[in-house]
């Protein structure tokens, strides 16, 4: 970890435009959540569901996106990077801070709002939330790696990750279930499912395989972005 | 004192060959990166830099390589063309920021001399979105300096710079100099490279033209054949004239006027409205056909 990066990046983070997404989608959830409260529609099969579809499978993998290539894809892309690395700051430093700070991001813009959703919800009936809650944090961990090495790795990381959140994880999870073996989502729900006994989460790949997979994957993601950060070429203006 | 040298170095992109077998010792003092645009000088400072690998070749700093080698910025600063900084923080605090990341054992003191250096202390509070190009370029060669470094590349250093910021940052880089630091800077106008460079070496499409003492390269780039279009009263009787002296090499009559090919520059010049006035010819243009930087840099390859 480095201060400086670390205050640079929250500080580009919290302080452009995108900052308004972080702020937009939490608060949206937290507004329906409240609304299903009030009007009392809010029993466990829609409580689990809002969580499910709205947290685990929208705001999760979107915040991480916006958090994991934020923090470093535009400075790349704009070669403020190079102030950066024109100091003698190890590479995996400057990546281990993006990736906490990052963390950092998700944690509080999706983790944290959701879990408070699910409280608005239904409390902590049959422990569905805090199920929930821990499922997340892994998620948050493991996207976050992905999605940042990813912003290092490609330009069009942005793009690359929505098709591979809305499109794969989404779309082809349900229809191709062989499809949710290489999914962060199921993999986190298999947490949630092992911590809970409601009937509401089902996930299709076994506890040890996830956890597993969830740790391969952010030691690969948080190993590639180094490696690609050594030997990163910031594209010449001729 | 510190030593940046390339060996046989290359770049190419897929077919494209940027950079071809360039080899050049950058020693202390100004050293001045010529050529037109597009010629390659932002792949070569790349390279220095250390973000860029060389397809084949080495440059090495001090004899260590530069490529992936992050402790090069120990004695390294570099100020890249692009303007990005960091916009929303002030100028102060962007240069401390650097100081902190080099650890610098009092980063604040090293801003701040920093800051000093670049004249900057007026605006150090203000964020560095607010700065005006000028402004821009100071911040960030105090961001490159902050840590003392013994070599500095700059690229593009005067782009977007009026008049008295050009004079400013030469001057700036003159003191640089004078203590004993190795400066590289590119640019594509003559003019620039001229008043501050001592050495300078010449990049044309890739390739290393032409390396020396700036004065020695001036005249092989004057002692050439000038080109020049003349329109004038009477641009037969001025022809004939031109040819009787002996100072052109060829002078052809057209239409739009007279083409003429000087051998000596500096005599044609000097000559020219003499011998207009004696013939009682009056000029209404002379213009040189060929004095844009590429072709005489185009002279300098062809040589």
């Amino acid at each position: 970890m480095n201060s400086t990066i670390a205050m640079i990046t929250f500080r580009a983070m919290l302080g452009r435009r995108r900052a308004v997404l972080l702020f937009l989608l939490p608060g949206a959830l937290l507004v329906l959540a409240l609304l299903l409260r009030v009007t009392g529609t809010a029993d466990l099969d829609i409580s689990a569901n809002v969580l499910q579809a709205l947290g685990v499978a929208t705001l999760l993998p979107l915040l991480a996106l916006i958090a994991g290539t934020g923090v470093i894809g535009p400075e790349i892309d704009d070669g403020q990077i190079m102030y950066v690395l024109t100091t003698p700051v190890p590479r995996r430093t400057v990546i281990i801070t993006k990736f906490v700070v990052a963390l950092v991001l998700v944690v509080g813009f999706a983790v944290v709002p959701v879990t408070l959703a699910g409280l608005i919800l239904t409390g902590t009936t049959a422990g569905v939330v805090p199920a929930y809650a821990v499922a997340m944090l892994a998620g948050a961990v493991a996207y976050t790696a992905v999605f940042t090495a990813l912003a290092v790795a490609s330009r069009n990381a942005v793009a690359i990750g929505l098709i591979y959140a809305l499109v794969w994880e989404a779309l082809l999870a349900s229809f191709a279930p062989a499809a949710g073996t290489v999914s962060v989502q199921q993999w986190s729900l298999s947490i949630a499912d092992a911590l809970t006994g409601a009937s509401q989460i089902d996930s299709s790949v076994s506890l040890p395989l996830s956890l597993t997979l969830l740790a391969t994957v952010t030691v690969a993601g948080v190993l590639l972005a180094i490696t690609r950060l050594r030997s990163l070429t910031v594209a010449s203006a001729d | 004192m510190s030593e940046l040298r390339l060996d046989g170095v290359s770049r190419w992109y897929g077919n494209v060959v940027a950079v071809n077998g360039v080899s050049m010792t950058i020693g202390p003092g100004v050293t001045g990166l010529l050529g037109p645009n597009g010629a390659g000088k932002s792949t070569i400072i790349h390279m220095m830099g250390g973000f860029l690998e060389p397809s084949s070749g080495t440059v090495a700093l001090d004899g260590a390589p530069v490529w992936r080698n992050p402790d090069v910025y120990r004695t390294l600063g570099l100020v890249p063309e692009r303007e990005a900084a960091y916009d929303f923080l002030t100028g102060g605090r962007f240069v401390r920021a650097m100081a902190e990341l080099h650890k610098l054992p009092d980063p604040g003191a090293a801003a701040a001399r920093a800051i000093a250096l670049v004249e900057m202390q007026p605006a150090a509070d203000r964020s560095i979105g607010t700065y005006s190009k000028g402004m821009k370029q100071r911040i960030k060669m105090a961001s490159a300096l902050v840590h003392d470094p013994a070599v500095l590349l700059l690229d593009e250093p005067f782009n977007g710079m009026d008049p008295r910021q050009r004079l400013q940052l030469m001057d700036l880089i003159r003191r640089m100099a004078a203590e004993g630091r190795t400066i590289l800077f590119s640019s594509h106008i003559l003019e620039e490279v001229e008043r501050l460079a001592q050495h300078i070496e010449v990049i044309v499409a890739g390739r290393h033209a032409a390396s020396g003492d700036f004065r020695e390269i001036r005249r092989l780039m004057t002692d050439r054949p000038h080109r020049f279009t003349l329109r004038s009263t009477d641009d037969r009787a001025l022809a004939a004239a031109l040819i009787a002296d002996g100072s052109a090499r060829s002078v052809n009559l057209t239409a739009q006027g007279v083409e003429i090919e000087a051998v000596d520059f500096a005599r044609f010049t000097w000559l020219l409205p003499r011998l207009a006035r004696d013939a009682s010819i009056r000029l209404w243009e002379v213009a040189p056909s060929d004095e844009s930087l590429e072709s005489v840099f185009s002279y300098l390859v062809a040589r």
